[in-house]
């Protein structure tokens, strides 16, 4: 039997602002009949940024029901900037503690948050960007090492309890250790990435590649790298500073950095200079 | 209506009132060891023999046959280890997809130090392939495990065909039967099993006592090494009160399992039938042919277990259930998800498992109380709304 405070039993047993706003400003919805539990949350705003009606719908657990509520209870009155600020631990601790293998519920109600503030701004869920790691509940890499910083995680145990990475097959359990470690800086991270990438994924790394091993190459010499563009396998860049001026800057980006590109993120990705506009002037 | 209405016992029973009075004076009065020379412990190794025999008599064994032990997991336990030990170079198992977790856990244990399991798959009624297990076996057979009947949802299998085709084979076959006997007759002259497991706390005897019937002529060797306990199959001192009380539900057992599986059969048709008409979109989870007469398993669509349970427990009602958010796993059953239960009516399941302490008032109380604390919370239930815009 799992403890539960009085306040979790309570926003269970009697949940506040349940139900949905037909005419919302803000919907988010996550989760699944699959998962075991989902949440649909629907906002309303006095049209000045600032929310004044909250209703949720959740299939779940008692803390499931009861996190749904609190969250509710929690941004009515809030500004839209103020809520954006809620994390998954806010509803934790209006609930007064959620026990440890439940946290995932808080965490639902977070997700559903952001995707319902997204919604009324107008602007796409960043949410689903990133490698899928856990195949069973359908979580990504970046999920993962949001909980793991954001709730300084330290066990694959403990990021289970929070976003259910692991808690299935268990056939990712390694992939979610090696991202700990690589956030608690017991390992490099891993350089090569799986050949199949999204083209978001694609630009990720390839920006994560010029900050880390061109940027600073670059910036010896005076010079700076910026990316521009990706086009299929054609990546664009901008080259800044001394190596805009550059007499051998096509040879610098041949054989430096596209050479690194392409070992690093795909063999097939060919780099092109876009010149800069005084050089197109001169 | 006094509480609470306890419909979980399946998990555990209430100790009879005159097993707990048989009992009693071994804590007090008679407190000795059976081990020891002098009478005042001596003579409790009488009490200990009448009671072996008690057990013996429910399944149609020889007292000889009947070990005592700790619980139903250390009796699955002892089985099949002995099983391995003692038939040194056999490394295949052959059990089910849907086995309690005292052989199912012990099974993965085993498989991952050398020894080949094979696990039958059972239908969406959560009947056995049997097909599936007769082919599967090889000449690296060294046991056959399968339960006799599930916990979960109350399925019982075909014990007596399976033993029979394994006797013909020589194939030790061993049987969980910790939800079954006592419930339903078992006959070990009958069915020609080689072990058999039973639980004391199932049966209104106390928690902490288990039996492991073993055939005469079975090679066995001890899981707990020590004295020279139960014949040198079990060291450790007898638990004396509860191989006493076991004695005495076993006899309670035997004298009214009819009348007993009639009455509780009864109520448990009441209860599945009334819920089933009064809460639209539930389903029954196993056959409905062959099943222990005190369980029921029914999924309700769009709401979550763990949710329903707490709401009963409101009312004083006991039951269990095979959604994920109960045990702090994240998936549903594994007998549910071998069923091919689907996962949205899986993680609704519940289970009722009835007592012959039950009575139609508390079970009308069950009918009356479940069918709106569904509805509150598919009134809750984003995919309940959903689904009723769409039919």
């Amino acid at each position: 039997m799992w403890e539960y405070t009085d306040k979790v039993k309570d926003h269970f047993m009697n949940p506040r602002n349940a139900g949905l706003i037909e005419d919302a400003d803000g919907i988010g919805e996550v989760g699944s009949l699959a998962c075991g539990d989902a949440l649909k949350l629907t906002f309303k705003t006095d049209g000045n940024e600032k929310i004044i009606d909250a209703k949720f719908q959740t299939f779940g657990c008692a803390s499931a029901i009861a996190s749904s509520s609190a969250l509710t209870e929690i941004i009515k009155g809030l500004t839209i900037n103020e809520a954006a600020r809620i994390t998954n631990d806010d509803i934790a601790l209006y609930l007064g503690e959620l026990p440890k293998e439940k946290m995932h519920c808080s965490v639902m109600g977070r997700d559903a948050l952001e995707k319902a503030i997204a919604y009324y701004r107008g602007v796409p869920y960043q949410k689903a960007e990133g490698e899928i790691v856990c195949e069973c509940f359908g979580v990504t890499d970046l999920e993962i090492k949001r909980a793991v910083t954001e709730n300084s995680l330290t066990s694959v145990e403990d990021v289970t309890d929070f976003v259910k990475a692991g808690g299935g097959c268990g056939n990712c359990i390694e992939k979610i250790q090696n991202i700990i470690d690589v956030i608690q800086g017991k390992e490099q991270p891993e350089k090569k990435k799986p050949a199949a990438m999204t083209n978001i994924q694609k630009i990720r790394l390839i920006e994560e590649i010029l900050d880390q091993e061109i940027k600073p190459v670059l910036k010896k010499d005076g010079g700076n790298i910026e990316l521009i563009d990706l086009d299929g396998d054609v990546i664009y860049v901008k080259l800044r500073g001394a190596c805009a001026n550059c007499k051998t800057s096509q040879v610098t980006i041949k054989n430096f950095i596209e050479n690194k590109i392409q070992e690093l993120v795909s063999p097939e990705l060919i780099v092109k200079e876009v010149k800069s506009e005084t050089t197109y002037i001169c | 209506m006094k509480q609470p209405i306890y419909v979980d016992n399946n998990a555990t029973t209430k100790v009879n009132d005159k097993v707990l009075a048989e009992m009693l004076p071994y804590f007090s009065d008679y407190y000795g060891n059976p081990s020891s020379m002098h009478s005042f412990g001596g003579k409790i190794g009488y009490k200990i023999a009448e009671a072996r025999e008690k057990v013996a008599a429910l399944i149609n064994a020889s007292p000889k046959e009947i070990l005592f032990t700790s619980c139903g997991t250390e009796s699955d336990n002892t089985a099949i280890k002995a099983v391995l030990r003692s038939r040194s170079g056999k490394r295949h198992i052959i059990t089910t997809r849907v086995e309690h977790p005292a052989i199912k856990n012990l099974c993965e244990e085993l498989s991952g130090r050398g020894h080949r399991v094979t696990y039958v798959p059972v239908d969406n009624k959560g009947v056995l392939d049997l097909d599936y297990l007769y082919d599967h076996i090889t000449d690296d057979t060294a046991i056959v495990s399968v339960m006799w009947a599930n916990n979960e949802t109350g399925v019982i299998f075909p014990i007596e065909e399976i033993a029979g085709k394994l006797s013909e084979r020589g194939i030790t076959f061993h049987t969980d039967a910790v939800q079954a006997a006592g419930k339903v007759p078992v006959d070990v002259q009958k069915i020609p099993m080689d072990m058999l497991s039973m639980s004391g706390h199932k049966i209104h005897a106390p928690k902490g006592i288990g039996v492991l019937y073993v055939r005469k002529g079975t090679r066995f060797s001890p899981f707990l090494i020590g004295g020279h306990q139960e014949n040198g199959r079990r060291g450790g001192t007898e638990n004396v009160g509860a191989i006493v009380g076991l004695g005495k539900a076993c006899e309670l057992a035997m004298e009214h399992l009819e009348d007993d599986a009639k009455k509780v059969g009864h109520l448990r048709d009441i209860l599945e039938t009334e819920l089933l008409k009064a809460v639209p979109s539930s389903i029954i989870n196993g056959t409905r042919e062959n099943r222990l007469p005190t369980t029921t398993n029914i999924s309700f669509e769009f709401v979550e277990g763990e949710a329903i349970l707490l709401m009963l427990n409101e009312h004083g009602i006991c039951a269990s259930s095979g959604s994920a958010c109960t045990t702090g796993s994240l998936e549903p059953s594994h007998v549910l998800r071998a069923m091919g239960v689907p996962y949205t009516a899986a993680h609704g399941s519940i289970r009722f498992s009835l007592s012959k302490y039950n009575t139609e008032e508390e079970i009308k109380y069950i009918i009356k109380k479940l069918p709106p604390i569904i509805e509150r919370l598919r009134e809750l239930s984003p995919f309940w709304q959903e689904q009723q815009m769409s039919t």
